[in-house]
């Protein structure tokens, strides 16, 4: 099955980390933010993961310094619990 | 068997503030972003988690055989609760609070999924409170903690962590800092 | 048909064949009396199941600028509902009717005008939504300026004491949809990360529906006279009326205009001298400038052919102004407006500014040009809401209109302001 790895943007902060995990499919830009190589259906703050990288993408989001990325199915809707952060 | 549990006891704890010295360096290197030489920044990460769960395994160690230890006449409250010892109470307070900012900053982090960044963030801010108290807890209450190579020791940890705080409070600390400033790359 | 004058900020001309008058029907700062006299009363209680069936037929869309169909965003309620596990749904899981009144973009003031002058509608609106999905909570979220009509007409409805009025900040994004319902949460108009639509998961994990204050006021003509009489305005794409806020050299007003009308229609109505416009800017900050006036106004139909009105606004560019002028300053005003919360946009979006301000005022370097192009492409659909795309959209828009400029800029001279930088 193929899983999607969301980026929430509001928590990323560029460290690299992904981007080091899962350099085929994220580069970085300008400001060190991962670059989704190839946009999956889910637009550029999704990155669509094969078998071959649902390890790398595992570990992404257990290392991920700012836990700014989450996994999911492509089922919508189904969220992690996460209410939307009250300050910056 | 109390002279081995005592000598253990004292270079446990001598390995373990070893230990957190290299825990706080590598955390520092961790919030700059960049990689360690040719160590990807996810591995350096994990060497910081993982030099912190060995440094909190050698402080278990240093605790639990000075409690074991009749000499050292430590016991369960005074592991908690600082400033009541028998000996030094003072300095061994100092470990004690140690300890406990420790045990805190450690939970924090392996439940960093379940509590979220903030509380994370927050707790962990303590690291840096513990590491200074650690040291003093060394220098004030060791056996060895006034012998001149312990001292050479603190006194180059000290700097070395001096050092790496300039660093991160220096405007180009972060790998991104001068793009970010904007800079065009 | 009266001419109308609205509100200090507003004067609408309604004249001509081509200004319809349905939403402010009822007269200047219309209250209940005037509103039941103009419009009816609406029987809220009799509104069923049937009335998403009327919404559909009628081809609503969404005024907001998403054009999302509107009883589609009804129906996604009533399924998010079904779907939850137990039938007799808990007052915890019943859905969320917001009306979003919010208004952060400087040249719209549509929907200010329309809360001032109709507030019945809208409520009538809110209060029919509410009634089709059953909703547990209903909010009024509109600026300070808006807010005192909207609760003085709320006084003279019993049936309204329901609904809540909370005050959006005077911020640009504080009008997006997750902005909005993170103010309505937490108090702070700032969009999130949500990967579930609002409607699935919305304020406090319920079913929300954010409905822009004129949709509503559609919807509430709707629920009277159903949808035929909506579609006799308009067209099949785009059927019904639409207010639009015109600006330009010639000042603000609110006009009401039939779907898919000729951009040159639009501006003959709103009095507009047709040989002073150099070019329009549709939709807003976020919109798009368009050259020739033969567009049609609608949110679906071919690209070149077709514009969407966003919001609905028109600002006019006069043939004296610099365009690539006009569009630096909106860019450096958007990248302030950015919330700063994802880095693509907190970062990227003032380089943009820069090169945009580099490339208007005289940076006469050809790369200019592919450095935007770059920094577009690098900003969109990377954030938790639209606001770098929409910049990004505006941006290329304005090299594409703009095109002749461009090259005399990036030559040295300016062909607008007669102005040369380099000899």
């Amino acid at each position: 099955m193929t899983e999607t790895l969301h980026i929430d943007w509001t928590r990323c902060d560029g460290r690299g980390l992904c981007t080091e995990l899962l350099t085929p499919l994220l580069g970085r830009d300008d400001w060190g933010y991962p670059l989704v190589r190839q946009a999956g259906g889910g637009g550029r703050g999704n990155v669509d993961i094969d078998d071959e990288y649902a390890g790398a993408a595992r570990e992404a989001v257990q290392l991920c310094p700012k836990l700014a990325l989450s996994i999911s199915n492509q089922a919508p809707g189904v969220r992690d619990r996460r209410r939307p952060r009250t300050s910056r | 068997m109390d002279n081995a549990l005592w000598a253990f006891g004292r270079v446990s704890g001598i390995i373990s503030l070893l230990l957190f010295t290299g825990t706080v360096l590598l955390g520092i290197l961790t919030r700059s972003g960049r990689p360690l030489l040719r160590i990807p920044r996810f591995s350096v990460a994990l060497v910081h988690r993982n030099i912190a769960l060995l440094a909190t395994v050698f402080l278990i160690l240093h605790v639990g055989t000075l409690i074991l230890d009749s000499y050292a006449n430590l016991n369960l409250v005074d592991v908690v609760v600082p400033f009541l010892g028998s000996f030094k109470p003072f300095w061994q307070g100092l470990g004690t609070v140690a300890f406990d900012l420790l045990v805190a900053v450690v939970a924090t982090s392996l439940l960093r999924h379940r509590i979220g960044q903030r509380a994370f963030r927050a707790v962990h801010w303590f690291s840096y409170a513990m590491w200074p108290i650690a040291l003093a807890h060394a220098i004030g209450n060791g056996t060895n903690g006034t012998s001149p190579w312990f001292l050479l020791l603190s006194v180059g940890s000290l700097a070395v962590v001096g050092a790496a705080l300039l660093w991160r409070v220096s405007a180009n600390f972060l790998e991104t800092a001068k793009t970010r400033q904007g800079g065009l790359a | 048909m009266t001419p109308l004058t609205l509100g200090p900020t507003a004067t609408a001309k309604l004249r001509g064949p081509t200004v319809t008058h349905r939403l402010f029907a009822a007269g200047n700062h219309a209250g209940l009396d005037a509103h039941v006299e103009a419009f009816g009363a609406l029987a809220t209680h009799d509104i069923d199941g049937t009335f998403i069936d009327a919404v559909e037929s009628a081809g609503l869309t969404g005024r907001g600028g998403a054009f999302f169909a509107s009883w589609r965003k009804i129906a996604a309620t009533g399924s998010a509902r079904a779907g939850t596990p137990f039938s007799a749904t808990p007052f915890s899981a019943k859905p969320v009717v917001i009306a979003n009144g919010a208004e952060g973009e400087p040249l719209s003031f549509k929907d200010k005008t329309l809360l001032a002058h109709a507030p019945h509608l809208v409520i009538d609106g809110l209060l029919a939504v509410a009634r089709a999905v059953a909703a547990g909570q209903v909010f009024i979220y509109a600026g300070s300026t808006s807010i005192p009509a909207v609760e003085r007409a709320l006084a003279e409805r019993p049936e309204a004491r329901r609904i809540r009025v909370v005050e959006a900040p005077h911020t640009f994004i504080a009008g997006e949809a997750g902005a909005v319902v993170n103010r309505i949460a937490n108090g702070i108009a700032l969009p999130f990360d949500h990967r579930s639509r609002l409607s699935d998961s919305g304020l406090k994990g319920r079913p929300t529906l954010v409905f822009n204050v004129e949709t509503l006021a559609h919807l509430a003509l709707i629920a009277r006279y159903g949808p035929a009489w909506f579609r006799t305005e308009g067209s099949d794409r785009d059927p019904g009326t639409r207010l639009l806020s015109v600006s330009g050299p010639a000042g603000q007003q609110v006009l009401e205009v039939a779907g898919d009308l000729r951009l040159g229609e639009v501006l003959a109505s709103a009095a507009v001298d047709l040989a002073t416009v150099q070019a329009v800017m549709v939709g807003g900050y976020h919109g798009r400038w368009v050259g020739p006036l033969d567009y049609q106004l609608s949110p679906t139909g071919p690209e070149g052919l077709t514009v969407q009105p966003g919001a609905g606004v028109v600002h006019v560019l006069h043939t004296s102004q610099c365009g690539l002028e006009a569009t630096a300053r909106i860019v450096g005003y958007l990248a302030n407006e950015s919330a700063k919360q994802c880095g693509p946009c907190m970062f990227g979006l003032p380089v943009m500014a820069r090169v945009m301000n580099a490339l208007a005022h005289g940076g006469c370097d050809p790369r200019l040009v592919g450095e935007l192009d770059r920094l577009s492409h690098l900003v969109t659909g990377r954030g938790a809401c639209h606001h770098p795309d929409g910049t990004a959209q505006l941006v290329g828009s304005a090299l594409g209109t703009f095109a002749d400029d461009v090259k005399a800029h990036v030559a040295g001279n300016c062909t607008k302001t007669t102005r040369r930088w380099h000899d």
